[in-house]
């Protein structure tokens, strides 16, 4: 107890020293904004055949240092496993963390960082085989279940079945391409992970179309970037930079139009192009630059994950929240 | 009675006791259970081999620009998806426009390294000594760079071949001179040295090397003044060493301890110091006796090095794994990447064999009963 109690205060101390120094000075410092992402997960972060850095979780990274430095491209990306990352933003190795990383209180409250928005909402949901006719999960019960191991995904499939006094077999897979694999040799009636990886593991089938996902989803991933506690004024760039590319979506404004919008008399489009940087510690062009480099969400979301890519995820949750979804931007003004 | 005056000519063997005939009967065909597992295996191979060939060869697709191209009906293996990122899974985020840097290095160290081979050759230890001294620093400029004209290319961009190749080189030139200095000093007379190696060889030896990368990688920076950023690779690399120091040292120890006393007591009668009957006479034949035990190491450590992909460095294996294997254009051909890592693995691996091999039949002094 008392070595835990000697542990605790050890991290408390790290944490507290962190904490104080102001990450937007080193970032304008150094000149280039050190972003946490994945060592390659198709869609959020993977580097393309020139070892450009592309993703839906890497055009958050990109938006920041637009905002910040004015240049989309001055990122330096730390590609991080799931158990490094949180270390890595807490010792400063990095100045933010867009690693598809879902928030939980845990997470918020313990581990000295706060989750600066949702750039992405995700959930568990199922694959079947097209020939089956399910429809539902209802539909599901005593079927066997191909899962990865050692995942969420298993907790969250027991909770939902036993809530819904249900049985599955589960048959467990060590990695998610050996998962698939197990459910093209047909070893089980559906597949279950994030609805975001379903899709990736769906055009690994050999036809592709013969599966489908079920609409439904189970758990609540919401998945945004990371800040280090304490530094409230670098939190709100981050999370300022994400609402100015939901907003610029909800307004219409695009990379391509951008530039003849400029001039816009309206009062909304106009506090979205310039003013208000100040109140944020950044230069009057902050969101101007954002849109016209990295593009609104709706532009980051369809080529990396969506129609312009070979994913094709619906935007369903994603969608803003006056088309059907729940993406919502408090206004810039 | 017979008696001939002179020596009757040699006859050829009986043609059942020579030719491929005889080889099958002894070898195949000797008995009941022999013939059965003939057999077996023969028809294992019937239904294994020509499935195998026919994927990786006949129908296989060597050249496309889509993945559309290498699906369908009766296509085979898709090498393509090897192929047409084959920068990154040798070099990982090198800059194309440098790759003749490393290739540089890598060409020198092999121009070095043959004269070593050379029997007649002089001054060897000289070159050696260059090898393991001086070229790591032209290695490290040539790769890094950063000063005297060349561009910085820091350690975050090396990947790929390139990258195991380095943190297996690197392990091993720095290991086994550590290994080395640790299993004398864990048979040495005095109380602290002895102690203090026994210790740091069983503390290596007891973490398993994924804690020893965590810690370097998890632990250690939260450990170091804030700000001061120490390189994800340096710290890697240290790991390893130390980790693999440990083991080399035990080997040794185990050839150390094989020398017959009299070895020991005819240097010291002699009037040799210390370091001479170590470096005359113990070493050269404690070393040759653990070839194969060193080899051993070396192999591991090679396929080893593939651990460093769970602290996000891209080695070969995570390159292919995470890098190719997250382009949502190339979905699906993980198979094909494993079987090519596998591949290039066992090239190395083999040949480190072979050479261990060969090595043991050049030192051989005839002394093995």
């Amino acid at each position: 107890m008392k070595k835990n109690m000697m542990l605790g205060l050890a991290v408390a101390a790290i944490f507290s020293t962190t904490a104080s120094a102001g990450t937007l000075e080193d970032v304008k410092k150094a000149g280039v904004l050190k972003c946490g992402v994945t060592t390659g997960l198709a869609g959020f972060s993977s580097p393309d055949k020139d070892g450009n850095w592309t993703g839906i979780d890497v055009d958050t990274c990109r938006a920041v240092a637009a905002a910040v430095l004015g240049d989309a491209k001055k990122v330096k990306f730390n590609p991080l496993t799931a158990k490094e990352r949180f270390t890595a933003l807490q010792s400063k190795e990095i100045d933010m963390l867009s690693r598809n990383t879902t928030w939980t209180l845990t997470r918020d409250a313990s581990l000295g960082l706060n989750f600066a928005g949702v750039n992405y909402y995700d959930g568990q949901g199922f694959m079947v085989s097209k020939k089956s006719g399910v429809k539902s999960v209802n539909d599901l019960d005593g079927a066997a279940v191909c899962i990865q191991a050692g995942t969420t995904t298993e907790l969250n499939l027991a909770d939902y079945f036993k809530a819904h006094k249900m049985k599955f077999k589960a048959i467990t897979f060590d990695t998610s391409d050996q998962t698939i694999k197990g459910f093209e040799a047909g070893r089980c009636d559906m597949l279950t992970s994030d609805q975001s990886q379903l899709y990736a593991l769906r055009i690994k089938l050999a036809k592709p179309d013969d599966a489908i996902v079920l609409p439904e989803v189970i758990s609540k991933e919401p998945l945004g970037p990371v800040v280090r506690q304490g530094d409230d004024q670098w939190f709100n760039i981050v999370r300022w930079s994400l609402n100015a590319m939901i907003n610029a979506e909800e307004m219409g404004i695009t990379k391509a139009n951008i530039k003849d919008k400029k001039s816009s008399k309206d009062p909304a489009t106009a506090r979205l192009m310039g003013g208000q940087g100040e109140k944020l510690g950044l230069d009057d062009a902050w969101s101007y630059n954002i849109i016209s480099q990295v593009g609104n969400y709706g532009e980051i979301f369809e080529t990396n994950v969506g129609k312009g890519s070979p994913l094709k995820i619906g935007r369903g949750l994603n969608a803003l929240w006056n088309k059907g979804g729940i993406m919502y931007a408090p206004p810039i003004r | 009675m017979y008696v001939t005056d002179k020596i009757l000519p040699e006859l050829p063997a009986p043609s059942n006791s020579k030719g491929v005939v005889h080889w099958l009967k002894s070898n195949l065909f000797s008995s009941p259970v022999n013939i059965v597992f003939t057999f077996l295996g023969l028809l294992l191979l019937y239904k294994t081999l020509p499935p195998i060939i026919q994927w990786a060869f006949i129908d296989a697709t060597w050249v496309a620009d889509t993945r559309e191209e290498c699906l369908g009906e009766g296509k085979g293996a898709c090498w393509a998806y090897i192929g047409n990122r084959f920068g990154q899974v040798m070099y990982g985020f090198y800059p194309p426009a440098e790759y003749w840097r490393p290739n540089i290095a890598g060409i020198l160290l092999i121009a070095l390294t043959i004269p070593l081979f050379i029997e007649k050759m002089p001054r060897k230890v000289w070159l050696g000594a260059f090898i393991l001294l001086v070229f790591p620093f032209i290695a490290y400029y040539l790769i890094h760079g950063g000063f005297l004209g060349l561009s910085e290319v820091g350690t975050d961009k090396w990947g790929g071949l390139m990258l195991t190749l380095i943190i297996s080189l690197v392990g091993i030139a720095a290991a086994l001179p550590l290994g080395i200095i640790l299993a004398l000093g864990r048979r040495s007379e005095m109380p602290i040295i002895k102690s203090v190696c026994v210790i740091f060889i069983e503390f290596w030896r007891g973490v398993p090397l994924i804690s020893v990368l965590f810690m370097a990688s998890v632990m250690l920076p939260l450990f170091l003044p804030e700000g001061s950023s120490f390189d994800k690779l340096a710290r890697a690399m240290i790991g390893i060493i130390l980790f693999q120091a440990a083991y080399v040292a035990e080997v040794v120890r185990g050839g150390l301890q094989a020398i017959p006393k009299g070895q020991y007591e005819a240097a010291v009668a002699m009037g040799l110091s210390y370091w001479k009957s170590m470096t005359l006479i113990i070493l050269p034949q404690a070393l040759k006796l653990v070839i194969p035990g060193l080899v051993n190491t070396f192999i591991a450590l090679f396929k080893d090095t593939t651990l460093v992909l769970i602290i996000g460095l891209f080695d070969l294996l995570a390159i292919i794994e995470n890098v190719l294997g997250s382009d949502s254009s190339w979905l699906g051909f993980f198979t094909e990447g494993l079987v090519f890592a596998a591949f290039v693995f066992w090239i190395f691996c083999f040949a480190m064999s072979r050479y261990s091999m060969a090595l043991e039949r050049k030192l051989d002094t005839g002394h093995r009963n």
